[in-house]
């Protein structure tokens, strides 16, 4: 699609823009995540929306389809001012968005789902279903679509969820799609067929925003393209006119750049036995021959998007799932496959990657939770000594200093950045000699994303080796080098001083993706 | 700001009394309503304050009281366990059938020896609960579905096995636990008493106690934390039905009978004093604590309307009416508006 019709000149079209959000700001607490954002979409376009994790996209994305209210600035939809934030109905009419999470009622048929709350109906009012059918087979056919109608949602492939979402939008009357992500779960075979439909409905007159990671993608479907960075609009503009690197270097930014770390020198050398030793992991549909090798003292980063399987080989080593292939050792002893215990006994720590999730018991105290991977060393036969526990929390607490009231408190009453440091004494508690860390810094403030990174670089003074997993620039920073993986697959490897616009250029498979080029 | 936390955490052991919230004033709300019952019971009648009441009051919540343990255990894991009341049917009347050798009057004709009929008792608890974990753990099916339909499964099954009879002239060894009495205090309050002070430990101080809460709180964060959470669980069902092996015993030596319904409709009380104490049905909240007050509100209560010789047709509604009282209540005194 790339040099086909010359795209429209964003600023000329803003009159006639399907969809256009004006100075739009939106802060949460104390994290402001968008700032004066101008974005117009004009009628027939379709936009890239792209900026690495906590650019705003998502943010925007909630602006432009009503879920939140921005602090100041409007949204536009064809020239006139958007509706109430309370009249859904109206919102559905002018916008939709196909998430990555189903948005679809898994119990009912896909006909039914189509026409929902307007079913077609008879005498009494009561639902006539063979209507039903055929007016739900007649708007998939009009658009080009085609699907079983009578078939249950919950047994829907990914590609044929999209492709019910896409005409549930439609049948609204919203001509103005925004695709989140619509890839990240797809096929070769089955993103061709979006892209083909893509340009179908294109050609109808449907306008898209379309958000990817895969930057491949978009020069494909996209006519031009808006950069978020920190919440700031940073480049916009056709795509014919926007060569890759432009686009890379604006999602990265000087900042990014001077965040790096120079150079520094790994202090640890990979002594003949490596404290984790990754052999041909494989995790069938995620991960295929993964391959590394952890010195002690040495912290590698495991770099990669959302669904490149980085974080599966992290639950691998912890033990959370079980590979399919492969063998993982720590300190030269092979870890049984799958079990959680025999990895935490033979000395892996972990941060899991959702905090909420997976990291805290919210309502046990938060000596509990601190002490949960040591609970066999605080007493005799299981026995929990309660002065035991209080004095190992209380060190951890102290060492890590946890701002909490009492150790007793009930962990949920933490800020996130003490609860996440909870959490790494926890991972830390054993004394593990392999951490691994996923996104060991979410959701925290600055002064405890110094504080953590000054804990895991003790950690690693004291022998840890230590693996972060995260695609998080600043996080990346700290490590000796950063692996990167694509698709399950270990593409290349940075060691310290690398350039960021290049690491993320990796992360985001540029040169690498086989499925669109 | 920063020298107050770090005082706190000084490691002095808090003063008592602000060390009191810690031990759970929701513990302690039906402790009000309790001595509430008390009082009505004793102006209601003159029987009510005596030693032999009180004690018969203990005595008929000890069997509900062990159920309630081993429901306490299944609820604070976050799951489920309506079989409970089957098993303390099934448990004893299987143990009764093998030990009772005259065909006529529903015994097996094997005569079997009461102490082997006792570890039958306890086995058929373990075996019922390990089937439970098997569905339920392992298959992942939904607990209540499963239990609810072992429990139908367990009740016909005791129905079937003595044709609808009523087993009865036991050997004194397989009453003892509901009839002996040390120090002139029925056995079975003594082994309720220890069961509630062992259990009570375990859930605080054993790893395997505060797994259950973990499990309940957050299983994926105990995953990761290390804990086996499907063998914590699976024990779990198996401990919950040898408990309830253990009172439908203790009550089939109460009645020195093993009646074909014995045990039926007794999980409504379960929950009910399980809930009115405090037991979170999302789990990983309450203490056993809690459920022992609610065990002893809902004996009062039974008691006292007893006493007030309401109408024996009306007990169960004014009881049923009581309750939800008492969750109102408990809900308004202890303040926590989260849960459901």
């Amino acid at each position: 699609m790339r040099g086909e019709a010359a795209a429209p000149d964003t600023a000329d079209a803003a009159g006639a823009a399907i969809a256009e959000v004006i100075a739009v700001s939106k802060r949460f607490g104390r994290s402001q995540a968008l700032t004066n954002v101008s974005v117009a979409v004009p009628t027939g376009d379709s936009r890239a929306l792209v900026g690495r994790n906590g650019a705003g996209k998502s943010t925007l994305v909630a602006v432009l389809t009503g879920m939140l209210a921005p602090d100041s600035g409007r949204v536009r939809f064809g020239g006139a001012d958007a509706p109430g934030l309370a009249e859904r109905q109206k919102w559905r009419d002018r916008v939709a968005c196909v998430y990555q999470k189903s948005t679809l009622v898994p119990t009912l048929t896909v006909a039914e789902n189509l026409l929902l709350n307007s079913q077609p109906t008879g005498p009494l009012g009561l639902i006539r279903w063979g209507a039903v059918r055929r007016e739900a087979e007649r708007v998939l056919a009009g658009w080009g679509m085609e699907l079983d109608v009578e078939q249950e949602c919950a047994r829907l492939t990914v590609e044929q969820r999209q492709i019910v979402e896409i005409a549930r939008a439609l049948i609204q009357g919203a001509r103005f799609i925004i695709l989140d992500e619509p890839t990240a779960e797809l096929e070769g075979r089955e993103v061709r067929r979006l892209f083909d439909r893509i340009a179908h409905l294109q050609r109808t007159g449907v306008t898209f925003l379309y958000i990817s990671h895969y930057l491949e993608e978009i020069y494909e479907v996209c006519r031009s393209v808006t950069v978020l960075r920190d919440g700031r609009v940073v480049a916009e503009g056709p795509l014919a006119a926007m060569p890759k690197e432009r686009v890379v270097a604006a999602m990265v930014g000087e900042a990014g750049r001077a965040s790096l770390a120079p150079g520094r020198v790994a202090s640890a050398s990979i002594a003949a036995k490596p404290a984790l030793e990754l052999r041909g992991v494989t995790i069938a549909g995620v991960a295929a021959d993964i391959s590394l090798r952890v010195g002690a003292g040495e912290c590698v980063g495991l770099a990669g998007l959302a669904g490149s399987g980085k974080g599966e080989i992290g639950d691998a080593i912890t033990g959370l799932i079980a590979p399919d292939a492969g063998g993982i050792a720590v300190a030269g002893t092979e870890l049984r496959r799958s079990d959680v215990r025999d990895a935490q006994r033979k000395g892996v720590g972990t941060v899991p990657r959702d905090r909420h999730a997976r990291g805290i018991v919210p309502l046990l105290p938060i000596a509990e939770n601190m002490t949960m991977t040591i609970a066999d060393r605080l007493g005799p036969a299981g026995v929990i000594v309660p002065a035991r526990q209080q004095n190992a929390a209380m060190r951890m607490v102290r060492s890590l200093q946890i701002v909490a009231t009492s150790v007793a408190q009930p962990i949920k009453e933490l800020s996130g950045g003490n609860q996440q440091k909870a959490v790494m004494a926890r991972a830390l508690a054993s004394e593990p000699q392999v951490l691994v860390l996923h996104y060991p810094t979410q959701g925290v403030d600055i002064a405890s994303k110094e504080a953590l990174f000054g804990i895991v670089e003790r950690a690693r003074a004291g022998g840890t080796a230590v693996l972060i997993i995260s695609d998080e620039l600043d996080e990346l920073a700290v490590c000796d080098r950063v692996l990167v993986i694509f698709k399950g697959r270990l593409t290349r490897e940075f060691t310290a001083g690398w350039d960021s616009e290049a690491l993320v250029a990796a992360i985001e498979g540029i040169g690498h993706d086989e499925r669109t080029g | 700001m920063t020298s107050e936390p770090a005082e706190a955490l000084s490691g002095r052991p808090a003063p008592l009394l602000s060390r009191l919230p810690l031990l759970g004033l929701r513990e302690l709300t039906l402790v009000p309503a309790i001595v509430l019952a008390v009082v009505i019971g004793a102006l209601v009648s003159n029987a009510f304050l005596t030693v032999d009441n009180l004690l018969n009051i203990l005595q008929q919540s000890s069997e509900l009281s062990v159920v309630v343990i081993a429901e306490t255990l299944v609820l604070l894991a976050g799951r489920f366990d309506l079989s409970l009341e089957s098993v303390v049917g099934l448990a004893p009347m299987l143990g009764a059938w093998l030990i009772i050798r005259n065909v006529e009057v529903g015994g097996s004709g094997i005569g079997l020896d009461w102490r082997l009929a006792i570890a039958v008792v306890l086995l058929t608890g373990a075996v019922v609960g390990a089937v439970n974990g098997f569905l339920i753990v392992r298959l992942r099916l939904n607990a209540f579905i499963v239990t609810l339909a072992m429990l139908i499964l367990l009740r016909g099954a005791q129905l079937g096995t003595t044709s609808g009879k009523t087993l009865f002239d036991l050997p004194d060894g397989y009453l003892y636990l509901g009839s002996g009495k040390w120090a002139s205090v029925p056995v079975s309050i003594w082994v309720a008493a220890i069961l509630y002070l062992a259990f009570g430990l375990f859930l605080r101080f054993h790893r395997l106690g505060r797994a259950l809460y973990a499990i309940g709180g957050n299983a994926e964060a105990a995953r990761v934390g290390g804990i086996r959470v499907e063998r914590v669980l699976w024990g779990t069902f198996i401990v919950a039905g040898m408990l309830a092996a253990l009172a439908g015993l203790m009550l089939t030596g109460r009645i020195a009978s093993v009646v074909p319904s014995q045990g039926q409709n007794m999980i409504f009380y379960v929950f009910a004093a399980a809930v009115i104490g405090g037991i979170s049905l999302n789990g990983g909240k309450g203490r056993l604590l809690g459920a022992l007050t609610g065990v002893l509100l809902l004996g009062i209560l039974q008691n006292v309307l007893t006493l007030a010789e309401i109408p024996a047709f009306w007990i169960d509604a004014v009881y049923g009416g009581i309750i939800l009282v008492a969750l109102v209540l408990s809900r308004v005194t202890g303040g926590q508006a989260e849960e459901s």
